[in-house]
C-alpha cells in the first residue's frame, strides 16, 4: 500500500520504518564469513579429503547451517526486534516446520523402505 | 502444419468435439439446466442494468466487507454443487445391490465422489471461513481494512477462477476419478491420461495461490492493524483463532502447491517422482499431501471455534470462561497440527516405532481440544442462555462434535485403524467432525454476522428448521456409515452385491434428503429474511447485545469501518465501552485513508484461468500467450502507485449525521 | 464480568475513559513483514522439494549417480557468481540508504548480470546433462535433481525480472519511500535465495558427489 506522501523523494527519515540499517562493515564480515564457510566443504570434497559420505556429510550440513545463520544476520538482517520480533518467530516457526517436514519424510520413507519386502527385478516382472 | 488437424491440434490442443458430454444423459440435463439458469441470471442482472453497479461496488472492490461477502455467496453457491453430488452418491448406494447397478456408471461415480470432496474443502469450507475472516476479523480489530487490500480482492478472484475450472470440467472433458487427493499411481499419466487429473491440478493450484495469499494478508493485518490498546491477549478469540488459521494456511499451502507441482511434472515432463518405474515412489506423495492435509483440517475448525467462543459468550451474556486457555489451547493444537500427518496413512507400513509416534501425538492433540469444549461449557454454566438460531448450531455443534472427536481418537490408534482404514467408518467420523465442527459452525457465525452485514437479522423460524433438519440428518446419514465401516463395508465403491447391506444405505440416502430440506431451508430463511427485512431490521448495530468492536459500528459499518478509530482497553473491547456509557462522538471528524478499487485482480485471475484451461488441454499457443499477458498485466500493475485517497471528513461527517438522524428516529 | 479487569489507564484520576481516538492513527506499512511471510511459505516449497531429494536422492534406476554427474567445478563458479551478487546488492542498498540513486543504480545492474551469469551456467549444466541421456525423466534422482535445483534457477530468473522492473521503476520515480520498500522486499528475495542455495551446494552437490 503506498500513499501520496510517498510519492515525494524521500530524505532518510524512511530508514525506521524500513527497519535496516545496513552498514558495509556487516555486508563485509558477513561475506567474508560466507566466503569462508563456502570454501571449505568444497576444498574438503573437491581436494579430496572426504571420500565417503557419512560422518563427512554431518560436517557439510552443520557448515550449511552456520552458513545459514551468517546469511540471515548479516545479509537478511535478522534480529530479535525488527517487526516487533515477528520476523524471528515467523522464522523459527519456518525452520522447526522445514526440520519436521525434512526429517519426517526421510524417516518415513525410510521405514516403508526398510519394511517392504525386497523384490527382485524377476520378482517385479512378474507382477500381477 | 500441412493439414487442418495439425492445425487444430495446435491450437485445440486435445481438446476435440468428443469432449462434451453429448452422450451422457445425466450430464447433458445437468448442463441444461445450469446453463437457462445461468442465462435467466445474466439475462435478469441485464435487464435491471446491474452490470454497472456489480463492476464498480462488488466485483473490482478492495472493501474487506463486500470481499467477504463474496467469498461467502461463492461458498454458498458451491455448496449447492457439491450436495448435489453427495445425494447422487447416497441415491446410487441406495439402490445399487445384487442385479440393480443404479443409475450412476463408475466412471461418472469416480468423478463425482473426488468431485464432492475437493469441492466442499476448497470451494465450499476454505471460501465461507476465508469469507467470514474477511469480512469480520478487521471490525474485531478495529481496522479500516486488510493491510493489501488490493491483493484481497486478487486473492478472491483466484479462488473464484478455480472453481470455475471444476465446474468447467462438468462440462468439457470430465473430472479426476481419482479420490479428492488425486494419489499415484492412479492419478499418473498412465492410470489416467485424460483431462480430468489436470483439471484437479489447476484448479487447486490457481486457487491455492489466492488462498496463500489470503492467507498472508489476514496475518499481516493483525499483526499490523489492532486497534491502539489492543494487545494480543486482548484480541476477541475469533480474532486469535484467525491468527493461528493463517499462520496454518501460510505454512501448509505451500507443500500443497509443491506436491501437486510435483504431481503435475510427472504428468506433463515425464519426471519419475510418484512413479512406479525408475526409482519413483507413489507414497511419497501420500506422504507430502498429508503434510498439508493435516494442518488443513485444522486451517477449516480452528475459526469456527473462535465463531463459537464469540457466540457462546455472546448468548450467555457472561465473558468467555478461560480466555487464556483458549488462546493457548489454539496456540498448541497449531503447532501439534503439523506432528500427525501419518495417522492418515498407518496401512501404509511403516512399522511400529513410526506408527506409534503418529498414534501418540494424534492422541495428545484432544486434550487442547478437549479444554475447549470445557470452556464452553462452563461459559454456559450459570449463565443466561438465549437459544437464538446461532447458539442453536453451538449447542448441536458440541454434542456432535465430541462424538466425531472421540472417534477420531479410535481412529488414532494404528491396530483399530488397520481395521477402518478407508471403511465407511472413516467416512462417518470426518464427516461427523467436519459437519458437526466446521458447517455448523460456519452456518452459526453466518446466522450470527449477517445483520452486521446487511442491517437486518435472519428469520428465525426458518433458521431453527434447518438447524433441525440439519442435525437430525447428519445423526440420520453417518450413524449407518459407522456401522457399516465396523461391517468392513469400504468407501468409494458404486455397486454391493451383499444385499443384506442395503437397509442401512437407504437409511443414509433418507438422512441426506433431511440434511436437503436443511439447506432448502437456509434458502427459505435468506428469502424470506430479504422480504420481512423491515420487520427484522437493527438499526443499533448491536442487535445480540455483543462484546467484540464489530458491534460498536453500524450495520452495514460504513466504508470506512470506524468514523475514529477505538481506542481498546481490555478484552470486550465493546461490552465494557458499553458499561461505561460510551456515547457515540458525533462531531471532529477527520479525513480517512481509504484504498482505491480497481480492476486488475479481476483481470489477473481472469487470465490465470485461460492459462490453466490451455494447460489442461495442453493447447500451448494460448498457454503461452496468457502466460506472457498475465506476467505484463501484474508488471503493469506494479506502475500503479496511486492506490489510495483521501475521504473528505465532509463525507465521513455527512454519514454519521445520517446515522444519527436513524438511531433518533428510533429511540 | 468482573470489574477487576478494567486497567486504570487514565492513571487513577476521575478522568473518564476514552474509547476513541481523535486524530487518524498511522498503522505501521505492513509491506516488508508480508513479504518475509511470503518467504517463510516459499520456504516451505522448498522444504518439500529438499524432502522428495532427500528420499528418491539415492534412487538412481540404473541411471548415472552423483559422483558421476555432478560437476563441482562449475558448481563452484556458480556459487562464486551468486555470493558476489550478493553483497553487491549489499552495496546497492547502501547506496539507496545514502540516497545516491547513480550508485545504487550501477550496483543494481552488476548484481543483475552476475544473478543471469548463475542461470546461464545452470542451463549449460542442464543442457549437458540432457544431451548425455540424463534428463530429469531418466531416474527419480534426477526428477528431484533438476525440479530442485531448477525451481531455485527460476527463482533466480523471477528475481532477475523483477530488478530489471524496479530499475525501470526507480528511474521513473526516484528514490521514493515506495521505491525503498520494493528494493527492500527485493533484498530480501535475492538473500534469501542465497540461503537456498547454500542448501543446495551442501545437500546436493557436495553430499551428491560423495559416494
Amino acid at each position: 500500500m503506498s500513499t501520496h506522501e510517498e510519492m515525494h523523494p524521500d530524505h532518510g527519515d524512511g530508514h525506521d520504518e524500513l527497519g535496516v540499517h545496513a552498514t558495509l562493515k556487516g555486508y563485509f564480515t558477513g561475506f567474508l564469513l560466507a566466503a569462508g564457510l563456502t570454501i571449505i566443504p568444497f576444498w574438503l570434497v573437491m581436494g579430496g579429503v572426504f571420500t565417503k559420505s557419512g560422518p563427512a556429510d554431518a560436517f557439510i550440513l552443520l557448515l550449511a547451517a552456520v552458513q545459514i545463520v551468517v546469511h540471515a544476520i548479516y545479509f537478511l538482517h535478522m534480529n530479535t526486534k525488527s517487526e516487533g520480533g515477528w520476523n524471528l518467530l515467523a522464522l523459527i516457526f519456518t525452520l522447526v516446520l522445514v526440520v519436521i517436514t525434512l526429517s519426517g519424510s526421510v524417516w518415513i520413507m525410510f521405514h516403508l523402505n526398510d519394511n517392504m519386502m525386497p523384490m527382485t527385478l524377476q520378482q517385479a516382472r512378474n507382477l500381477p | 502444419m500441412s493439414t487442418p488437424s495439425d492445425l487444430s491440434t495446435l491450437i485445440f490442443g486435445r481438446l476435440t468435439l468428443d469432449q462434451l458430454p453429448l452422450h451422457v444423459p445425466i450430464v447433458l440435463a445437468t448442463f441444461a439446466v445450469v446453463a437457462i439458469a445461468g442465462i435467466a441470471l445474466l439475462g435478469v442482472i441485464t435487464y435491471y442494468r446491474l452490470w454497472g453497479y456489480l463492476w464498480r461496488e462488488w466485483f473490482t472492490s478492495i472493501d474487506h466487507k463486500k470481499i467477504g461477502i463474496m467469498y461467502i455467496v461463492l461458498g454458498l453457491v458451491m455448496l449447492l454443487r457439491g450436495f448435489a453430488d453427495a445425494l447422487m452418491m447416497r441415491a446410487q448406494q441406495a439402490i445399487s445391490f445384487g442385479h440393480s447397478l443404479g443409475y450412476l456408471p463408475p466412471e461418472h461415480y469416480n468423478q463425482i465422489f473426488t468431485a464432492h470432496g475437493v469441492i466442499m474443502i476448497f470451494f465450499v469450507a476454505m471460501p465461507l471461513i476465508t469469507g467470514l475472516m474477511n469480512f469480520v476479523m478487521p471490525l474485531q480489530i478495529g481496522a479500516r481494512d486488510v493491510a493489501f487490500p488490493f491483493l484481497n480482492n486478487f486473492s478472491f478472484w483466484m479462488t473464484v477462477s478455480g472453481a470455475v475450472l471444476v465446474m468447467l470440467s462438468l462440462f468439457v472433458g470430465e473430472f479426476a476419478r481419482t479420490g479428492w487427493l488425486a494419489y499415484p499411481p492412479l492419478s499418473d499419466i498412465v492410470a489416467s491420461p485424460d483431462a480430468g487429473v489436470d483439471y484437479y491440478i489447476w484448479a487447486l493450484q490457481i486457487a491455492g495461490v489466492g488462498t496463500l495469499l489470503s492467507g498472508i494478508n489476514l496475518l499481516t493485518t493483525i499483526i499490523k492493524m489492532r486497534a491502539p490498546g489492543m494487545t494480543l491477549m486482548r484480541m476477541p478469540i475469533f480474532t486469535w483463532t484467525a491468527l493461528c488459521t493463517n499462520v496454518l494456511i501460510v505454512a501448509a499451502f505451500p507443500v500443497l502447491t509443491a506436491v501437486l507441482a510435483l504431481l503435475a511434472l510427472d504428468r506433463y515432463v515425464g519426471t519419475n517422482f510418484f512413479t512406479t518405474v525408475l526409482g519413483g515412489n507413489a507414497m511419497m506423495y501420500v506422504n507430502l499431501i498429508w503434510i498439508w492435509g493435516h494442518p488443513e483440517v485444522y486451517i477449516l475448525i480452528l475459526p469456527c471455534f473462535g465463531i463459537y467462543s464469540e457466540v457462546t459468550s455472546t448468548f450467555c451474556r457472561k465473558r468467555l470462561f478461560g480466555y487464556a486457555s483458549m488462546v493457548y489451547a489454539t496456540v498448541v493444537i497449531t503447532v501439534l497440527s503439523y506432528l500427525v500427518w501419518l495417522h492418515h496413512f498407518f496401512t501404509m507400513g511403516s512399522g511400529a516405532s513410526v506408527n506409534s509416534f503418529f498414534g501418540i501425538t494424534t492422541m495428545i492433540i484432544s486434550i487442547p481440544t478437549g479444554a475447549k469444549i470445557f470452556n464452553w461449557l462452563f461459559t454456559m454454566y450459570r449463565g443466561r442462555i438465549r437459544l437464538e438460531v446461532p447458539m442453536l448450531w453451538t449447542i448441536g455443534f458440541m454434542l456432535t462434535f465430541v462424538i466425531g472427536g472421540m472417534t477420531g481418537v479410535l481412529l488414532a490408534v494404528p491396530p483399530a485403524d488397520f481395521s477402518l482404514h478407508n471403511s465407511l467408518f472413516l467416512i462417518a467420523h470426518f464427516h461427523n467432525v467436519i459437519i458437526g465442527g466446521v458447517v455448523f459452525g460456519l452456518f452459526a457465525g453466518i446466522n450470527y454476522w449477517f445483520p452486521k452485514a446487511f442491517g437486518f437479522r435472519l428469520d428465525p423460524f426458518w433458521g431453527k428448521c434447518s438447524f433441525w433438519f440439519w442435525l437430525v440428518g447428519f445423526w440420520v446419514a453417518f450413524m449407518p456409515l459407522y456401522q457399516l465401516g465396523m461391517m468392513g463395508v469400504t468407501r468409494r465403491l458404486s455397486h454391493f452385491e451383499n444385499s443384506s447391506l442395503q437397509v442401512w444405505f437407504v437409511i443414509a440416502a433418507f438422512g441426506a434428503f433431511l440434511i436437503l430440506l436443511g439447506i432448502v431451508s437456509m434458502l427459505i430463511q435468506f428469502w424470506v429474511s430479504f422480504r420481512r427485512r423491515e420487520a427484522l431490521r437493527d438499526v443499533t448495530g448491536d442487535p445480540w447485545d455483543g462484546r467484540t468492536l464489530e458491534w460498536s459500528t453500524s450495520s452495514p459499518p460504513p466504508q470506512y469501518n470506524f468514523a475514529f478509530t477505538p481506542l481498546v482497553h481490555g478484552q470486550e473491547a465493546w461490552w465494557e465501552m458499553k458499561r461505561h456509557g460510551y456515547r457515540r462522538p458525533v462531531t471532529g471528524f477527520v479525513p480517512l485513508h481509504m484504498p482505491k478499487n480497481t480492476g486488475a485482480g479481476v483481470i489477473l485471475a481472469g487470465l490465470s484461468l485461460v492459462f490453466g484451461f490451455a494447460m489442461i488441454w495442453y493447447m500451448w499457443p494460448l498457454a503461452a500467450i496468457s502466460f506472457v499477458a498475465l506476467l505484463a498485466t501484474a508488471i503493469g500493475h506494479t506502475f500503479n502507485y496511486l492506490r489510495d485517497y483521501h475521504l473528505p471528513a465532509a463525507e465521513v461527517a455527512r454519514v454519521e449525521a445520517a446515522r444519527t438522524a436513524l438511531l433518533d428516529s428510533h429511540v | 464480568m468482573s470489574d477487576t479487569t478494567l486497567p486504570l489507564s487514565s492513571g487513577g484520576t476521575s478522568e473518564p475513559l476514552r474509547f476513541h481516538v481523535a486524530e487518524e492513527p498511522h498503522p505501521p506499512n505492513g509491506t516488508l513483514l508480508g513479504f518475509w511471510l511470503y518467504l517463510m511459505s516459499d520456504c516451505l516449497i522448498f522444504a518439500c522439494l529438499f524432502a522428495a531429494y532427500g528420499v528418491l536422492g539415492r534412487e538412481y534406476a540404473g541411471g548415472p549417480t552423483g559422483t558421476q554427474v555432478l560437476e563441482l567445478p562449475t558448481v563452484a563458479l556458480n556459487t562464486t557468481m551468486l555470493l558476489l551478487s550478493s553483497i553487491t546488492y549489499g552495496f546497492a542498498v547502501l547506496e539507496m540508504q545514502r540516497n545516491r540513486q547513480k550508485p545504487m543504480m550501477v550496483w543494481l545492474a552488476v548484481t543483475g548480470l552476475l544473478g543471469a551469469a548463475f542461470v546461464a551456467l545452470e542451463l549449460t549444466e542442464f543442457a549437458h546433462l540432457i544431451a548425455d541421456g540424463n534428463g530429469p525423466q531418466r531416474s527419480a534422482f534426477l526428477s528431484s535433481f533438476f525440479a530442485l535445483v531448477g525451481t531455485h534457477g527460476l527463482h533466480v530468473t523471477c528475481g532477475i525480472i523483477w530488478l530489471i522492473v524496479l530499475m525501470v521503476q526507480v528511474k521513473q520515480k526516484g528514490l521514493i519511500l515506495a521505491n525503498k520498500r520494493r528494493l527492500m522486499c527485493l533484498s530480501m528475495f535475492w538473500h534469501f535465495l542465497d540461503v537456498i542455495w547454500v542448501g543446495v551446494f551442501s545437500f546436493v552437490y557436495l553430499m551428491g558427489v560423495l559416494p
